[in-house]
């Protein structure tokens, strides 16, 4: 798998998979896309790049081991969850910002989750491909 | 109160942190917690020997009317000194006993458990909390039997009696549900006013079936007795603390407490004389030929067991007085017998009683301990036993039923039981010194002072038994029976049938022990009873449901995985054909399915297609890619059908999977054909009839009028609650944010478990395994 084409085209690929991956994260609340979708078209991403230029090459780019972004995600949704909480509202409230911040739109506690959410697939997908094409 | 409870759980929660500490000689300083709360509950019993008992309530899951709702009456507050006063005593013992011990930390953590649950069991008036800590006991009391874990009998005796105390634990619980739904109230205080509908309801013999089950299960009464000496595996302390002293009471306060509630009934009177009596019985006979001083114990544990559920029986004021002051006084001198075997043992190594004698020569206090302990054991005066005794055969006297029988029984087992006590409690101390003996000595002071405490507070009742008449014994006694008269304990009755009947057992008793020696052992006739013995049956009856676990698992869980996806499809289909034949009437509305455009005609071709290609190709890859599109189909459909979220979704699953495979079946060698035509044929016969049954499954759906209720709340409300216009994914992060919440946390423990699979290093031991 490690035709030129297909390597070019690999290199190209991984950031933009990843800019769109980001922005279906961002659209997820008024048009279709999410947290979900957004962490697999992530990996994806990263996958891609493992196959054009070795799994080394993927690891030494995300410098960070991809179990490592597990705790982190959890960590994010709970803490988007749990927000609310301080403010005395129940688990899970929606809060939001008062102005839109340009490009990015409205945020609030939701987009927080959502981002947990991205994360903790991103590193799920990541963690068992890397640990299945290791071990073949 | 609520923290006088719980302060046990709190500091083993804090014990690990101080492990270094706990593990030095800082030990005894733990001791500390039990006697605070020993003098903590000798604050109540002003208020409690004015017959005001104290109630003291926290919410905890009011909406199902679970609470910590804490009853401090005269029962549980005699539990409560019981358990906080021994609790004393063998905390400082063990820092002694235990010293230099590896894992002692550990060992504390594990007493102080199972002190707050045992505080928590007999405070409780809410039956579930009740349930709750008597649950926790049993697991404390599992981890404690088992605390030397490098041993198996250890493991198997903690298991043995971890199964047969759960089981019962699962039967009360079912006690507590019924009782519960039908006095419609969780409060033992508040059931007494429903006792007469609960005796009358026709599920009174389930009820108290399931409750003398949980019991005996945990008070050790035939059949069920096995895992008590058993037990006996654990240190010496806990056998002091957990199996003698108070947890295998607990069965005992559990009749105790429900006596007013279900009591006085023929069916709950004779039913406990019987197991009561003949598990005494049964078990002071057992104890003579035990040469093991810690079985010994054990059996007559189990026989002082039995007389307690069989006084419980009898029912009369005079017998519920006798148990009374009998739990206190068996609390007393067992607890100190034990003690005194765990000195024994940890001086000289060994508890054989054919080897020990002449220990008095050594360990003087201890042999004074033992002597005191034994005076009470038998019942000799002036000791507090005396006292017990004499109460037990005035109630065996008074009996309606048979009064010749009962006392009978109660002579015998008493002879037997004065026997055993000879033996645990002078044996080792009389006779000569051996030579091996010579240079053992007087442990350290916080090891002999509390079986010497013990032993004098035995004499102390005995002679003074108005020192906790008013303020103990008479609440107690009243919590059981709200009707009893008043009653004078004493020590001297004057010349009666009663002064006759204890001459009788005392005079039996040593003549027996002049005429029968521990050393003659078992008698053949004795060991062949053992055959037949509930313990051997119980381990037939374990080692059977193994193996047939064992075959059941090498059957269902044989590890391929194809044979996974088969029973599970085949379950599938037998239970939706079942369904669908019984229930569906195969009928379409033509008329609500939309028309079939030409791109749908399209997709269902190329669908149709790949199905087949998937089926026929020799190639794995192209198999994988086939698959590929199959998915992609499934997404367009899901298109055309305006779910774009779910196509999305689809879509970038699907391209992982495929990646994945690929990545995975690149490696594997070419395609082999290992499957013959049969199975194809199968395989081919079960995929069709699935297909079928989802078919028709889909098709009902249509039938089904639909709610449009929930579409339309999401529809208005997602964007005026949450701010979003994508309704599913408002549904994912706030509606259902918890759902979510969940579903990437078992995301993350599987991924962990394929890590953990793939990358885990077996080390060359498990390697030969």
């Amino acid at each position: 798998m490690k035709h030129l084409t297909f390597r070019t085209a690999a290199s190209f690929l991984l950031p933009l998979l990843l800019l769109f991956s980001v922005f279906i994260l961002l659209r997820g609340h008024y048009l279709p896309g999410g947290g979900f979708v957004g962490g697999i078209i992530a990996s994806i991403a990263f996958v891609l790049h493992a196959f054009a230029f070795g799994l080394g090459q993927t690891r030494k780019l995300l410098r960070i081991r991809p179990m490592g972004l597990m705790p982190v995600g959890l960590a994010l949704a709970v803490f988007a969850a749990v927000l609310p909480l301080f403010q005395g509202l129940p688990l899970l409230t929606g809060l939001w910002l008062s102005k839109p911040i340009p490009v990015i739109g409205l945020v609030g506690n939701a987009l927080l989750f959502d981002l947990g959410v991205y994360i903790v697939v991103l590193g799920v997908a990541l963690t068992i491909i890397f640990s299945i094409s290791e071990a073949v | 109160m609520l923290l006088a409870v719980l302060s046990g759980f709190i500091v083993a929660s804090f014990v690990p942190f101080l492990g270094k500490l706990l593990r030095g000689k800082w030990s005894f300083l733990l001791t500390a917690l039990p006697l605070c709360l020993f003098l903590y509950f000798l604050n109540f019993i002003p208020q409690v020997s004015a017959n005001k008992a104290a109630l003291i309530s926290y919410e905890w899951v009011p909406s199902m009317g679970i609470n910590f709702n804490f009853l401090v009456d005269g029962l549980s507050l005699l539990f409560a000194l019981m358990i906080t006063g021994i609790g004393t005593l063998v905390f400082l013992y063990t820092s002694a006993y235990m010293k230099g011990d590896r894992y002692l930390d550990r060992f504390y953590g594990y007493l102080c458990i199972f002190m707050g649950a045992m505080l928590g069991m007999v405070l409780s008036d809410n039956i579930f909390t009740l349930f709750i800590f008597w649950e926790l006991t049993s697991i404390s009391s599992f981890f404690l039997i088992g605390y030397n874990n490098e041993n198996s009998d250890s493991r198997k005796s903690a298991l043995v009696s971890l199964a047969i105390t759960g089981l019962g634990g699962f039967f009360l619980l079912g006690a507590f549900a019924l009782i519960g739904n039908i006095s419609g109230t969780y409060s033992i205080n508040e059931m007494i006013g429903s006792a007469d509908a609960l005796k009358g309801n026709g599920l009174y013999p389930v009820i108290i079936a399931f409750l003398f089950i949980g019991a005996f299960s945990k008070s050790a009464q035939y059949p069920l007795h096995f895992w008590l000496p058993g037990a006996m595996k654990a240190p010496t302390p806990v056998s002091t603390y957990l199996h003698s002293a108070t947890m295998v009471k607990a069965g005992i306060y559990l009749l105790a407490r429900f006596t007013p509630v279900l009591g006085n009934v023929p069916a709950w009177n004779n039913t406990l004389m019987i197991f009561g009596g003949f598990t005494m019985f049964y078990a002071a006979f057992h104890s003579i030929f035990k040469r093991d001083l810690k079985e010994v114990l054990a059996y007559s544990t189990i026989s002082a067991l039995g007389m307690l559920v069989f006084l419980i029986g009898l029912g009369t004021p005079d017998a519920l007085l006798a148990a009374t002051v009998f739990i206190i006084v068996h609390a007393l001198y067992k607890a100190s017998l034990f003690l005194i075997t765990g000195i024994i043992d940890h001086e000289t190594g060994t508890r054989d009683l054919a080897k020990l004698s002449g220990l008095r020569k050594v360990m003087m206090p201890v042999a004074v301990a033992g002597a005191l302990a034994m005076l009470s054991n038998s019942g000799i005066p002036p000791s507090f036993g005396f006292v017990g005794k004499d109460l037990i055969y005035a109630s065996t006297l008074g009996s309606e039923l048979g009064a010749a029988l009962v006392t009978g029984v109660a002579v015998i087992t008493n002879i037997l039981l004065l026997y055993s006590s000879i033996l645990a409690g002078i044996r080792p101390f009389a006779g000569p010194l051996p030579d091996a003996y010579k240079t053992v000595h007087l442990p350290d002071w916080r090891m002999w002072v509390p079986p010497l405490l013990l032993g004098v507070g035995s004499l102390l009742l005995g002679v003074f038994p108005g020192l906790i008449e008013g303020g103990i014994v008479g609440p107690a006694l009243l919590s059981i029976d709200p009707t009893a008269p008043a009653f004078h304990l004493q020590l001297w009755h004057g010349f009666n049938v009663v002064l006759a009947l204890s001459a009788a057992t005392i005079g039996g008793g040593l003549l027996l022990y002049l005429l029968f020696k521990p050393s003659v052992g078992q008698p053949a006739w004795v060991a062949g009873l053992s055959a037949s013995s509930p313990k051997n049956i119980a381990g037939y009856l374990s080692r059977k449901f193994r193996e047939l676990a064992h075959l059941w698992t090498s059957l269902s869980q044989n590890g391929y995985l194809r044979i996974y996806v088969l029973v599970i499809i085949s379950f599938l289909t037998v239970l939706l054909a079942y369904k669908s034949f019984t229930e569906v009437k195969f009928y379409v509305e033509l008329s609500k399915v939309s028309p079939l455009t030409s791109a749908e005609m399209v997709v269902m071709f190329i669908l149709a297609a790949a199905v087949i290609y998937v089926v026929y190709t020799p190639s794995r890859l192209a198999a994988v890619a086939a698959m590929g599109v199959i998915g992609y189909c499934i997404c367009l459909i899901f298109v055309f059908y305006s779910a774009p979220d779910l196509a999305m979704t689809q879509f970038a699953i699907d391209t992982l999977t495929v990646i994945l495979f690929v990545l995975v079946l690149y490696r594997l060698p070419k395609y082999i054909h290992y499957s013959n035509w049969l199975i194809r044929i199968r395989d081919g016969v079960i995929s069709l009839f699935f297909g079928t049954l989802i078919t028709i499954l889909g098709l009902e759906v249509l039938n089904e009028p639909t709610s449009k209720e929930t579409t339309h709340f999401f529809a208005e409300n997602s964007y005026a609650l949450a701010k979003g216009k994508n309704v599913v994914n408002v549904i994912l992060v706030d509606f259902r944010g918890v759902d979510t919440m969940i579903e990437i946390t078992v995301l993350t423990i599987a991924a962990m478990g394929v890590f953990a699979l793939l990358k885990l290093q077996l080390n060359k031991y498990d390697q030969e395994l």
